[in-house]
């Protein structure tokens, strides 16, 4: 419960020569994996994310290249005060260089700015919530996996043009749901579609009976689930109690992950359209680098925040190399915009000067009981969105870094 | 259709009801704090741990045992409460000369190492556990659909709970029981083996719980933080109902289910803190909860 801060593990050991010539602050490469170890989105990051950033440390080959590079770990709780003085600590006290991963959008703008202010760097893979390459862009981050534009823009454009045109949102109240919520509510409205009512949530919440018996009597053909994890669990799993799908009323989960399919079962989940920029298996570099990962974390694939977690720390790494120094976030983050990017994670892509990172994103549909081959398949591919497709085009955010 | 507050009637009784399923869980859960309170005065903190043992039992059952939900319902609390008994007759038994407050420590000590166990083992997102086949599907009630389930949780914990009421209330066993607790050398010397008494009183305390967490099991995931979440709560309703008072925590469990279900359509974004602001407002006016009596 405590936070606990501490010293996973030192990958590599720097030897002399290569040392001498290296100018790291401090003399080495410190990422803190900063996100949520406990509670509701521990899967979906927590420990599977430390996993996936011990392994491109690895990958990268940082002992050979006489880098060393430490990797510190904290919970944050999903709490901001919490994030925030866990952040602060470690630009401060401990000489941590960037922060990676960090869910829940509260934390995640919060950490923003601490990380803007002490010119260190956040790349942020699994916090949602758009205003990070909007008006809360800065040059010391880089938004990478996902956000919530880009889930509306996948979910729910898809949803609305196959009949779904009557929502009600059922939405986590907190800047992850509101961001979701407003994203998915434009996309519906441009589609021609209609919003009848919203209902906003605590965050996390285990009851969602009162809130179902709401969107049951609102008539709306969709109910769009602005939030994540185990609430979104929740939510369907007790939907499915009530009647909800039977009743003609479908689900719209606007961000769900492959651990969460997972938890509620092929036969509750089926049918899920879901947006996602990374599924384990889409192509033979995907499958292979997620049956490494599982063999590290009791065999769960990664989601793909895990993996945005593996893609982002590789290539800050790439970049630190290249300039020989991190000791200026601005200008590592500056560098990693010049280098394309390029993993097995995403394949080929790059950084917008808003700090968004591009990737195609895929709009999967969850499979049949019948359609699934064992565990963790569960997947179909609906379609594809190009990656100048996929994100929020960059004059339309509203980051004061881009020049128009 | 008719209206009370800009609020649809037929929304309102199905909020209500939604209410009293809710109230079912605060109610078994505070009941089981309760009795454990009254009867041996420790604060039991590992109250959530169990109840979500009592689900993780019933998962176990079914997925390795293939054994159903009612043969869950059965053993699920006795297999709790067993370990219930070990933890009486090993650790709290050694804390009654002490101030509450180390039987608090120890229980909330308890707690963490059994969530933090099941965590490390199982992760946070929880598990699968269907409805049974028999309670499946519900009934239109007209202003609502009720899953047959939740009509199942609130008829058994009420049987449960008046149940367990009647017994210490009523009977020459719980009379013994509060004898026990008023003066317990007493009582010994009419012959009664009161530390036996004690221990199985916990256990059967724990078994509340567990079997909370077992009805629990079909409508919430399985998973290692549904107590931790649920038991500030319950600790809420523990304390507005008067601490140690069997009849105030059942009747407060149920009464804030369905207060903060009503909440939840006035203004949703509270529903999270209500039941706090009227622990905060029953404790300015009547300190020693709604029901209870100043020791």
């Amino acid at each position: 419960m405590k936070v606990l801060s501490k010293l996973c593990v030192a990958v590599a050991l720097a030897c002399g020569a290569a040392a001498a010539h290296a100018q790291y602050s401090d003399n080495v490469i410190k990422i803190g994996v900063l996100n949520d170890q406990s509670g509701t989105y521990a899967d979906l990051a927590g420990p599977g994310s430390t996993v996936a950033a011990r392994m491109a440390v690895e990958d990268f080959g940082a002992a050979k290249k006489g880098m060393k590079v430490e990797i510190v770990v904290a919970d944050h709780q999903n709490k901001p005060e919490v994030g925030s003085s866990i952040a602060r600590q470690w630009f401060d006290v401990d000489k941590v260089d960037v922060i990676v991963d960090v869910p829940t959008s509260s934390v995640m703008l919060a950490v923003n700015q601490i990380a803007k202010e002490k010119n260190k760097v956040l790349l942020d893979s699994t916090g949602g919530s758009s205003d990070l390459t909007g008006k809360a862009c800065t040059p010391n981050s880089i938004h990478w996996t996902y956000d919530t534009w880009a889930l509306a823009n996948g979910t729910g454009s898809a949803v609305v043009k196959t009949g779904g045109n009557t929502w009600f949102f059922l939405t986590a109240d907190y800047a992850f749901g509101h961001a979701l919520e407003k994203d998915t509510e434009a996309v519906v409205l441009k589609n021609g579609g209609k919003v009848v009512g919203k209902v906003r949530h605590p965050f996390p919440s285990s009851d969602f009976s009162s809130f179902l018996l709401q969107a049951q009597s609102s008539k709306a053909k969709i109910i769009g689930l602005a939030n994540a994890g185990a609430d979104t669990i929740s939510a369907i799993k007790q939907g499915a109690e009530f009647g909800i799908v039977k009743g003609g009323q479908q689900f719209a989960g606007l961000l769900v992950f492959i651990t969460d399919v997972h938890a509620l079962g092929l036969d509750k989940a089926q049918g899920l359209l879901l947006t996602e920029s990374f599924y384990w298996d889409l192509n033979p570099q995907t499958r292979s680098f997620s049956q490494r990962f599982a063999k590290l974390h009791k065999g769960a694939m990664p989601t793909m925040a895990q993996a945005g977690v593996y893609s982002s720390v590789l290539h800050y790494l790439k970049a630190v190399e290249a300039l020989k120094s991190d000791a200026d976030g601005a200008k590592v983050v500056a560098k990693m915009k010049e280098l394309p990017t390029d993993d097995p994670i995403f394949g080929k892509g790059s950084i917008r000067q808003d700090g968004r990172k591009l990737h195609p994103m895929y709009l999967f549909e969850v499979k049949k009981p019948a359609e699934s081959k064992g565990a963790w398949d569960y997947y179909k591919l609906r379609s594809t969105i190009p990656a100048n497709e996929a994100f929020r085009p960059e004059k339309d955010g509203g980051c004061p870094l881009v020049k128009s | 259709m008719s209206e009370i507050f800009g609020i649809p009637t037929q929304a309102l009784f199905g909020q209500l009801l939604i209410g009293l399923i809710n109230g079912s869980f605060y109610a078994l859960l505070s009941l089981g704090l309760a009795v454990i309170f009254g009867l041996l005065n420790i604060i039991n903190f590992a109250h959530g741990a169990q109840y979500m043992m009592g689900a993780f039992c019933a998962w176990f059952l079914l997925k390795k045992l293939g054994l159903s939900y009612w043969w869950a319902l059965v053993l699920g609390p006795i297999i709790v409460g067993a370990t219930g008994v070990v933890i009486e007759r090993f650790m709290l038994s050694k804390l009654y000369k002490l101030d509450h407050l180390y039987g608090f420590l120890l229980t909330f000590g308890l707690a963490l190492v059994i969530q933090g166990l099941f965590r490390h083992e199982f992760g946070s997102t929880g598990l699968p556990y269907a409805i049974p086949k028999s309670l499946e599907g519900g009934q239109n009630l007209g202003f609502m659909f009720l899953p047959n389930y939740r009509a199942w949780v609130i008829a058994a914990s009420l049987t449960v709970c008046l149940g367990t009421w009647f017994m210490i209330e009523k009977t020459k066993l719980g009379s013994y029981l509060r004898a026990a607790t008023e003066n317990r050398e007493l009582v010994q010397a009419f012959g009664i083996n009161v530390p036996r008494m004690i221990t199985l009183t916990y256990g059967f305390g724990v078994a509340l719980g567990a079997f909370a967490g077992v009805m629990a099991a079909p409508i919430y995931s399985v998973s290692p933080l549904m107590g931790g979440d649920l038991i500030i709560v319950v600790f809420a309703v523990v304390v507005i109902g008067g601490m140690g008072s069997i009849m105030g925590s059942i009747v407060t469990g149920f009464v804030l289910g369905i207060l903060e279900g009503l909440t939840k359509v006035f203004y949703p974004e509270a529903s999270n803190i209500v039941i706090f602001v009227v622990m905060a407002i029953v404790l300015m006016i009547k300190p020693a909860g709604l029901f209870g009596t100043q020791r």
